[in-house]
């Protein structure tokens, strides 16, 4: 991206001048390293984004931003209804409520040691994962229904986790303001046997080490301490989200032409959010970030399963569970006064200050923790949401390394078995039904993580915890 | 010149582009692009058969990110993989027959899950006697 075009706010803070149809700003936070490998598409996206309707203050990109569909990955962007303000099913994207939990184990590096290979092939049999396979749940249409309004709260009532899951996962568990009877009959098909699976793509299971320790009291706060092993699980709400997103991006684009909503790019599909459409796709989108709560909340349940027989008493506790494709309404405040926004987070994840409302009594003085999800090969982070003094982004920071290279020319440049051998020679086991599948997330084609992370911090988005590093990778 | 297809560029995600003499020729030849992402075609015995039928009343590039929804649902609903595709368009309608067998995960190690066809990248144009219909899609 060129840096001339942009106007530098402090070292990790730039703006893009309003210009042309924008309404507001554009505001990237990065450094100027990480500017400088950023595709122009995002600059473009950004200012897409602030051109449309009910946009408050800035459209705002995460340090990991790249190239979306309308939306950068890494957008973050608001939007008031009493102010037209639009919801976009393409700031949302397909993969609603994609997202990352953790899970604290209480073992040692040496106690996986000693049962690496069962445990990797254990959970690589367990967690359906990769196209074609199926869960062993099968959800009547009643059920189906239950479980859009109920999400993770459903999973739990059904015998998958306890009670205690649920303050651990934003929205304690469960989406409000779902309607199931906006998921269509094609989109429930699609989940008809797809419940506790992982998927494909970048989506992984991975039993990690903590390698580093960036601030003991908020580490001690969360439970982490140096050499724990703790279990990440990253997916969303599987074939029924795909569908929903895929079957509003449409009419939404047809719906932007009806209420005369110029839109610079097809992508950015959307409708007013007191709109019919606007209303009907909030009830569908709410229904799918359900399905992705209790998705994770049944992983969940089978890896403790797993754990379970090769470690018996242990506990898998969850240290918490974060989505990073949404549109939240939320309570912001807007100069002096506090509005009710529309927040889409495209590739971003929440990250709540210290002292916020929303957050479950233990970790309200510390802030949100903020799951950062890396590559096999490399690491991934926690970090804490915001800070007390100032709220940026409308509380968001970035969600993972983002890609730097295409899944084409990653699958010419590396060997899926190449790469499974090279880190195995590092004792990281990778399962995985496909070989090209781990050629096209070799963790080469990813951007550094580390220097996403530490923009992060320096810009004020979130602070570092700890980076955790992987020991085995069931990839989709 | 007789339908051929290919992949293109996309940072994040990949594209598809089919060629034909006619747009319905295109739209079957990006049906095997799109079978061609997950696993070789040559692996795929064109054993069951599915019925597609769609209508869109825009527009010839609504009509193909429908098409392109309508493999994904089927392979996903039916876990099946197409590697035959017969599409016929008349106006505004679509109708094809899918000819593909159940995923086997250890012979056609997919590489990865179609989520859904994206505007991006969306056309079908005609270039000189040449139809092509492409989208990048979300995998």
């Amino acid at each position: 991206m060129q840096i001339s075009r942009l106007e530098k706010l402090d070292d990790y803070r730039w703006q893009i001048p309003r210009h042309g149809k924008m309404r507001v700003p554009g505001i990237l936070y990065a450094s100027e390293a990480l500017l400088q490998a950023m595709d122009d598409k995002v600059y473009e996206q950004v200012c897409n984004v602030a051109t449309l309707p009910g946009i408050v203050e800035a459209s705002h990109a995460m340090p990991d931003a790249h190239w979306g569909y309308g939306f950068p990955i890494g957008g973050v962007a608001a939007f008031d209804p009493d102010d037209g303000g639009i919801v976009s099913a393409g700031g949302v994207g397909f993969d609603i409520s994609c997202g990352v939990r953790t899970l604290h184990t209480g073992l040692t590096p040496a106690d996986i040691r000693a049962r690496q290979k069962a445990l990797a092939d254990a959970l690589f049999e367990r967690i359906p994962a990769g196209l074609g396979s199926t869960g062993a749940i099968r959800l009547s249409n009643r059920e189906m229904t239950d479980m859009l309004r109920g999400g993770a709260r459903w999973a739990v009532e059904q015998g998958y986790g306890s009670e205690a899951d649920l303050e651990r996962i934003e929205e304690q568990g469960r989406m409000a303001g779902a309607d199931p009877d906006q998921v269509s009959e094609q989109a429930r098909r699609r989940q008809r046997d797809e419940m506790g699976t992982l998927g494909s793509g970048n989506h992984y299971l991975e039993v990690q080490r903590v390698t580093q320790i960036f601030d003991e009291e908020l580490a001690a706060a969360y439970g982490v301490a140096l050499d724990d092993i703790k279990v990440s699980i990253h997916c969303g709400s599987r074939g029924l989200g795909h569908q929903i997103g895929t079957e509003f991006l449409k009419r939404m684009a047809k719906a932007a032409q009806q209420y005369g909503i110029s839109l610079p790019d097809r992508e950015l599909a959307c409708a007013p959010i007191d709109s019919p459409v606007g209303q009907q796709y909030l009830g569908a989108m709410r229904a799918a970030i359900n399905c992705a709560l209790a998705n994770r909340q049944i992983i969940t349940h089978l890896t403790r399963q797993v754990f379970a027989e090769l470690f018996p008493g242990t506990h898998l506790n969850l240290l918490y569970d974060v989505s990073h494709n949404t549109c939240k309404e939320e309570v912001h405040r807007v100069g002096k006064e506090e509005r009710r926004l529309h927040v889409h987070r495209k590739g971003a994840t929440r990250a709540f200050g210290p002292g916020h409302p929303d957050l479950p009594p233990a970790l309200r003085p510390h802030g949100q923790p903020v799951l950062i999800g890396g590559t096999m090969g490399t690491a991934s982070y926690i970090l804490a949401g915001g800070t007390q003094e100032r709220e940026l982004a409308w509380h968001s920071a970035c969600h993972g390394a983002g890609r730097s290279m295409s899944r084409r020319r990653a699958t010419r440049l590396y060997q899926g078995r190449d790469i499974q051998q090279r880190l195995e020679r590092r004792r990281i086991l990778v399962r995985s039904p496909s070989m090209r599948g781990i050629a096209e997330e070799a963790p080469d084609a990813y951007k550094d993580v580390s220097e996403v992370v530490l923009a992060a911090e320096r810009a004020d988005l979130a602070r570092r915890v700890c980076r955790l590093e992987p020991m085995i990778v069931i990839k989709g | 010149m007789t339908g051929h297809w290919e992949h293109f560029e996309h940072v994040a995600d990949i594209g598809i582009r089919g060629f034909g003499s006619t747009p319905a020729e295109a739209f079957a030849q990006a049906g095997l692009a799109l079978t061609a992402l997950i696993t070789d075609l040559g692996k795929v015995a064109p054993q069951q058969r599915v019925h597609v039928e769609l209508e869109e009343e825009d527009d010839l590039e609504y009509l193909f990110f429908d098409w392109i929804n309508a493999i994904v649902y089927h392979m996903s609903t039916h876990h099946l993989l197409f590697s035959r595709y017969e599409v016929r368009i008349a106006g505004n309608r679509l109708q094809a027959e899918l000819r593909g067998e159940p995923v086997d995960p250890q012979r056609h190690a997919p590489a990865v899950e179609v989520k859904g066809a994206t505007f991006t990248a969306l056309a079908v144009r005609q270039e000189g006697d040449q139809w092509i219909a492409q989208c990048v899609v979300d995998v």
